[in-house]
């Protein structure tokens, strides 16, 4: 499956890794801030400062490009502040506003500049990562080769754990509630700068690897699907690093296999691309399956709580055919539970796992208790009348407005419940509507 | 008395705002400048600028009236997402674009073996657009995840599938996908009379509709639990005006390319509401704004060829912004200002009078207009000796103090009129306090003191009403309860 992989594609895999990695950090707490737009506001707006360091120093790799970065996006942060203080506008609004400016003064100082230099602005939007291992560097005596961006984005990730790890607390505190951050001695508003200008720094170090806009998937993606796993913020963090690494793999291989599982044989596609786009798959995933916040597990947790409802209900409805005597033990057909029971998937898999689990037995075309099966709902039906004696005997309640608050409290009614009920109750012998209470099995 | 800004400030208010303008100006037309340089294009000459506005060539014509029309539309149905606070969807939207575009494109050349065929990219284009609309709202309705987090998630997974559906585009046999990028940074030069039509018929339509159902958009903009409640289909609408915004965005790529659309939706509407708190008015500027800056922004770049006429345009919109937040004439920084410095003079001269009267009374409880040393005053407020002093020289020029010698003042007519009224609104508000609000007389000095100054005719009928059973006389000046 991977016979195509080489030292070079590790190195592609690498770079992207280390890349995601170290934009997961800063990406955790812009989505626990609710500004995960403002990363895409830095990312836009760094534009310019990319191009005028470049027409300063002729080159990418540069320390005034790196510093010209997170100047420029500090500032997109303040204008942004500035417009919505002032100018009363919304967040979203003022941020628009200012990164699309910026972004199009560097357009024009892109195309002002091509009669000079050669900088593609296609390069700058979205990276040229698979040309990452050209650019390398020997070290040690063994002829190491280790290409340049490796060691930029590792050392980008390195400063990154440093700060998030110094300032752990801080960062946290101020992440949840900016107020007692500020009332305990260090200002939110502070965090705030560092934070964005550490985001600048990290989005202009792994621009090379993914371009300026694919940045924004490593910015919030992982650090958004992480969120949907965890309630705690340590393994959030870990979790969107584990979920950074492996979508840089996952987008190498889908870029160089995938376009042949769609019929687009011997082609390669952008591997900053797909690392995007795999970000995006886990993401779903996490959307999808996560075990507390998942819409699937989500659905199945209530699916089954209306199942077991469902079976409660069949069981009890079996019992009351049953207890009005002339039909007694005689099967009760389908379209006779049907009356009473909405049909639907739901019904009939109840119907099933009951048979599975010997409830109830099929017998000439209709469905009997079998002695188990008749315990569940001899204990179901004592519920349901005990709490009906309870309502009116203790909360004068009338007789014939306490069923259906019984039908729902009878499915949650336990043992010591059920004792305490009938004391309460005066131990009585019938309920409200003159049925008899089943007594409770030894 | 209604005040009026004296003349000095309204100089130095002038000089400040000339600065903040030359200073914006500066900034703004720098790329234009660099332009110019030795690198650039040469400066056009007087002719070529009366062709170009004139519109006298034809390619000009096509690609002025798109740009217009196209700011038009924009400025219009921005608006709403303004009103929506969801500026940053258009963001969204515009990258999910890209991969409708690609995979039209890469469908188009597979079975009919051209794949430039603009209605087909643009269909691509809308489709993957509503896609990621619809999928920024399932994300923040149906997860834990706000709005910010499901736009930053749509605009990179998305962008990054067009990314590479446009490498296999450009390697699919025989296609030339080298037009799909101008999609990205928009190509307005080569805008073409089908171009142009398209964008001026859905800039009409979107104007009709937003004419139409402007009282259904507003209601669904300020309060959409009323709309549901008054029976309007909510959802619906929501959905409708989103939907404009997808078709301004699809048809404003072509001219602007996808990135730099959001600023035509989110700067003009931006730009108009510090002009107006009126929803129609604010559409009309909204829309004119976007014109006026699709007009001169496509005009600027015909006369400085080489530069990319969208970026241009957006940065004439950013001009129009800078201009608007700070001379806009209802939320503008200047008027926001002055109105600040107003009040704070009023509020100023109203503390010196009654100051005056106050003291004036402790020394000779018989004439209010006695003669007050300064010296005395200080003590009453935590001035500054050049802070009083100055204040008391603006209450001369105004009439309201004279100055017996270089260290006492009085009060004249005028100014005894003015200072009785403050201290009886004042006086009213403390009684009014202590009797029917059960403050402890020390405790509402305070109080009184920020109200005093913002109290209206009937607030101090109803007053009078309450406290003096309205039998005194008008100029009664009640006494301090102290």
């Amino acid at each position: 499956m991977l016979d195509w992989w080489q030292t070079y594609d590790t190195w592609i895999v690498v770079t992207g890794a280390l890349a995601a990695m170290s934009c997961a950090l800063p990406g955790t707490y812009l989505v626990l801030r609710r500004m995960s737009m403002m990363g895409d506001a830095i990312s836009h707006a760094v534009l310019p400062g990319i191009v005028i360091a470049f027409l300063m120093t002729k080159s990418l790799d540069s320390l005034p490009m790196f510093l010209g970065a997170i100047v420029i996006g500090i500032l997109t942060a303040l204008l942004t502040q500035m417009i919505r203080r002032f100018g009363g506008l919304d967040e979203g609004a003022s941020m628009g506003v200012v990164f699309t400016s910026l972004f199009a003064v560097g357009l024009i100082l892109i195309r002002v500049a091509a009669d000079h230099v050669d900088l593609d602005p296609s390069c700058v939007l979205y990276g040229a990562i698979e040309l990452v291992p050209l650019d390398v560097v020997t070290a040690g005596e063994g002829n190491l080769e280790i290409p340049r961006a490796v060691l930029y984005n590792g050392g980008m990730l390195l400063v990154n754990l440093l700060f998030v790890g110094l300032l752990w607390k801080e960062l946290k505190i101020s992440a949840f509630d900016p107020d007692l951050a500020t009332s305990q001695g260090f200002s939110a508003d502070m965090m705030h700068y560092a934070l964005m200008a550490l985001v600048a720094a990290t989005t202009v170090t792994a621009f090379h690897a993914v371009g300026s806009i694919l940045v924004i998937a490593m910015l919030i993606v992982p650090p958004a699907a992480a969120y949907l796993l965890t309630d705690r913020l340590g393994r959030m963090v870990g979790l969107s690093l584990v979920i950074a690494g492996s979508s840089s793999f996952l987008g190498h291989w889908w870029a160089v296999e995938g376009p042949s599982w769609f019929g687009f044989e011997r082609m390669e596609t952008s591997t900053s691309g797909m690392i995007a786009v795999a970000t995006g798959f886990l993401f779903l995933t996490a959307w999808m399956f996560s075990p507390r916040h998942g819409l699937i597990s989500r659905w199945i947790s209530s699916f089954s709580l209306s199942l077991r409802i469902m079976r409660d209900d069949v069981l009890g409805t079996l019992y009351r055919i049953t207890e009005t005597g002339s039909t007694a033990s005689r099967p009760v057909s389908r379209a006779q539970l049907r009356e009473t029971l909405p049909g639907g998937p739901v019904f009939g898999t109840a119907l099933w796992q009951l048979r599975v689990g010997g409830r109830i037995d099929c017998r000439d075309g209709g469905f009997v208790l079998t002695p188990r099966g008749e315990k569940s709902a001899r204990k179901l039906i004592r519920s349901h009348r005990l709490w009906e004696g309870w309502m009116v005997e203790k909360m004068g309640l009338r007789p014939d407005h306490v069923h259906s608050t019984a039908e729902r409290l009878e499915h949650i009614t336990t043992l010591e419940m059920r004792t305490e009920l009938e004391r309460q109750a005066g131990e009585p012998e019938h309920d409200p509507h003159d049925r008899q209470i089943p007594r409770e099995d030894e | 008395m209604p005040s009026r800004p004296t003349s000095t400030l309204s100089i130095s208010g002038l000089i400040m705002t000339r600065l903040c303008a030359a200073f914006l100006f500066i900034v703004l037309l720098f790329p234009a400048f660099a332009a110019a340089g030795p690198g650039g294009t040469a400066l056009p000459n007087v002719e070529e600028l009366w062709r170009v506005l004139t519109l006298r060539d034809y390619n000009t014509r096509v690609v002025v009236a798109g740009t217009t029309f196209l700011g038009i539309a924009s400025g219009l149905v921005g608006s709403f997402l303004l009103l929506r606070k969801r500026s940053l969807l258009s963001d969204a939207i515009s990258h999910a674009t890209l991969p409708g575009i690609c995979i039209a494109f890469i469908a188009l050349q597979i079975i009919t073996g051209n794949g430039k065929s603009l209605p087909g990219l643009l269909a691509g284009a809308a489709l993957t657009g509503t896609l990621g609309m619809a999928t920024v709202l399932a994300i923040s309705r149906y997860s834990r995840l706000k709005d910010d987090a499901a736009l930053g998630i749509v605009l990179s997974v998305f962008f990054g599938a067009g990314v590479c559906l446009m490498t296999i585009a450009g390697r699919v046999e025989g296609g030339n996908a080298a037009g799909l990028q101008s999609f990205i940074y928009g190509k307005t030069a080569s805008m073409l009379l089908w171009d142009a039509q398209l964008i001026t018929i859905t800039a009409f339509c979107a104007a009709v509709v937003s004419v139409v159902l402007f009282k259904e958009f507003t209601i669904v903009c300020f309060d959409t639990d009323f709309a549901n409640v008054q029976g309007w289909p909510a959802g619906i609408l929501d959905f409708l005006m989103m939907s404009l915004v997808v078709v301004v965005t699809v048809i404003g790529l072509q001219a602007v390319g996808l990135i730099l659309v959001v600023a035509m939706l989110i700067i003009p509407p931006a730009a108009a509401r510090f002009w107006t708190y009126n929803l129609r008015i604010m559409l009309i500027l909204a829309a004119a704004i976007g014109g006026i800056s699709g007009f001169i922004g496509s005009a600027l770049s015909a006369l400085m060829g080489s530069l990319p006429a969208g970026a241009i345009i957006v940065l004439v919109t950013a001009a129009f912004f800078g201009l608007s937040m700070i001379f806009g004439s209802s939320r503008g920084l200047v008027t926001q200002w002055l109105r600040h410095v107003r009040l704070t003079h009023r509020v100023g001269r109203q503390h010196v009078l009654r100051a005056i009267y106050e003291v004036a009374e402790e020394l000779n409880s018989d004439d209010p207009r006695s003669t007050v040393p300064i010296a005395e005053l200080a003590g009453k407020r935590s001035w500054s000796a050049r802070r009083l002093r100055a204040r008391l020289r603006r209450a001369a020029r105004e009439d309201l103090v004279q100055f017996e010698t270089e260290t006492s003042v009085s009060l004249t007519e005028r100014g005894l009129v003015h200072a009785r009224r403050v201290i009886r609104n004042h006086r009213l508000w403390e009684m009014y306090l202590i009797t029917h609000a059960d403050i402890a007389p020390s405790h509402v000095d305070r109080d009184a003191d920020m109200i005093e100054h913002v109290l209206d005719a009937p607030m101090i009928e109803k007053l009078e009403g309450l406290l003096l059973y309205g039998s005194e006389e008008p100029a009664y000046v009640p006494q301090s309860p102290h």
